[in-house]
């Protein structure tokens, strides 16, 4: 990312925001928006920074709002329909804070997630069409729709440019975190070379979490999601190798983990942890921190992340929590007593026929010196999953031990 | 997914051109309303499976061809959706509006992709 436009995605959610507190029209704002930043992406490199760029941009976009709305009245008045519109009246350009409200509004409950994730990359991340088509691989035509159906369901949902009321503000803070969280994941699980424009969501969904956190210093599971994030990334640059395959988190090269990175996620949930109610991404960030401050796989506090999932497994429970529960436990106590555990675990219908259970289980099998069943687990695994790089992995596995 | 077979296909040849018509617009406003949902990567009807060139490659260079299908096989590919959705659910769902899913010819399959996690 050059820096004209890490400067232009980091105004966009203020621009639009005071946009659409002066015009009104979210779906047309956003387009005027999308216009005002191409412009300063092709012009600001050659001509230099304007003096005011926020100013800049809302002018620009302000223009092509009004140009817009010309069109749009001149269209209807062609369709002789009688919607009397006001002129929009230009007020002083809004103090408030836009980028929460706005986020909210892009991870609106109608939307579906793919929608949700589009629109909240365009609008509140300043990313084009092209750009989030390239990072979900994805034609741009798919994206433009899902952004325009997206547009057009806020607009027929009646929602206006406000905070949620504050009984609905909980459930829709867990919405956009949600939605953040599939951003990530979508860049970090990019194993190959070719998906460079993956990778750089992880960034993307990192700056979006550090700004809702700079709005909402006192959540903590904005905090947990930070650190959970901010301790995943850090392993990237060990988990895959070149040729795009993957490496278990036990074979991964430590010293290649980033260390600033780490510090800073550990320093983050450290002190959550202490002050806030506990929460999922919390106790996923507190997981991930013990994995990273173990400089040898064999130093890792197994004990303590048996902890701390046993108090995941509580406050939200899940089939993946439970395997990785499994796991724990078998590094702590030895891989029988984790077998014993999935043997519960496989009666659960989300889990019986998922390829994670009979990878578990492979590798635990393969732990207690059951080469045979182990490579049977490693293959039906290798069968079921959806993911080119695990199945090579799982591949590999199972043929190791022939 | 939609395949066909003798069977399926002897029954297009016996349907009526309004029948024929009715197939086509069902596929068409399938397919626009997944161009309008945001969900279609790409749909793609094939020729006749007698239009197929079975290629072998040989070690020495040698590219050999021949006309047809695999003889072995009754189901064979006869076109396909290929969706971006939600769930499989979702994808179920859509299926089930391909006309030929009435005669049972409609398999929903997830593709594989390069996200992995390491284990």
């Amino acid at each position: 990312m050059t820096d004209v436009e890490a400067l232009v995605r980091d105004l966009t959610p203020q621009v639009l925001g005071a946009l659409v507190r002066r015009y009104g029209g979210f779906d047309m704002c956003e387009d005027a928006v999308q216009e005002a930043l191409l412009a300063a992406t092709v012009q600001w490199p050659t001509d230099g920074l304007p003096a005011d760029p926020k100013s800049w941009l809302i002018t620009v976009a302000s223009r092509r709002r009004i140009e817009m709305w010309r069109t749009e009245s001149a269209r209807q008045r062609r369709e002789e329909t009688v919607a009397l519109r006001e002129p929009p009246e230009p007020g002083p350009v809004s103090a408030v804070d836009d980028t929460l409200t706005l986020l909210f509004l892009c991870c609106h409950p109608t939307l579906t997630a793919a929608s949700q994730v589009a629109l909240t990359l365009r609008a509140v991340g300043g990313l084009t069409n092209a750009e989030i088509a390239r990072a979900f691989l994805v034609p741009e035509a798919t994206v433009a729709q899902r952004i325009s159906r997206a547009k057009q369901k806020i607009k027929a949902s009646g929602t206006r440019f406000t905070m949620p009321p504050p009984d609905e503000r909980a459930a829709r803070l867990a919405a956009v975190l949600k939605v953040l969280y599939l951003i990530f994941n979508e860049g970090y699980t990019a194993t190959s070379g070719e998906a460079l424009h993956r990778v750089e969501l992880t960034a993307e969904a990192i700056r979006l979490t550090r700004q809702i956190r700079e709005r909402l210093p006192d959540d903590g599971e904005v905090a947990g999601l930070l650190a959970l994030m901010l301790l995943t990334d850090a392993r990237r640059p060990a988990r895959t190798r070149p040729d795009g395959t993957l490496v278990p988190l036990q074979e991964q090269d430590r010293a290649r983990w980033d260390g600033p990175m780490i510090a800073e996620g550990v320093a983050l949930i450290t002190a959550t942890l202490q002050r806030a109610p506990v929460g999922p991404y919390q106790l996923q960030a507190a997981i991930a921190a013990v994995h990273d401050e173990a400089s040898r796989a064999a130093d890792t506090d197994w004990r303590q992340i048996v902890g701390l999932y046993d108090v995941l497994s509580s406050v939200e429970p899940g089939p993946m929590v439970t395997l990785n529960r499994a796991v724990a436990v078998a590094m702590a106590d030895g891989p029988r007593v984790g077998l014993d555990l999935l043997r519960g675990a496989s009666d659960d219908p989300a889990l019986q026929n998922h390829h994670r259970l009979h990878a578990v289980r492979a590798h635990l099998l393969e732990l207690a010196g059951e080469r045979a069943a182990a490579r049977t687990e490693y293959e039906l695994a290798a069968r079921r999953t959806l993911s080119t790089p695990e199945q090579r992995y799982l591949e590999s596995r199972a043929k190791k031990l022939r | 997914m939609v395949y066909g077979n003798p069977w399926s296909r002897e029954m297009w040849a016996s349907f009526t051109d309004e029948q024929r018509a009715e197939g086509f617009r069902i596929h068409n406003q399938l397919r626009d309303s997944l161009i309008a949902s945001g969900e279609l990567i790409m749909s793609e009807a094939l020729a006749d499976p007698s239009t197929a060139t079975r290629v072998t490659a040989r070690e020495n260079g040698e590219v050999v061809t021949s006309d047809g299908p695999f003889a072995e096989a009754k189901e064979l590919l006869a076109g396909f959706y290929l969706v971006d959705c939600d769930n499989r659910e979702s994808a179920v769902a859509i299926a089930a509006r391909v006309p030929e899913a009435a005669f049972g010819l409609v398999e929903v399959r997830p593709v594989m992709d390069m996200r992995g996690l390491e284990m």
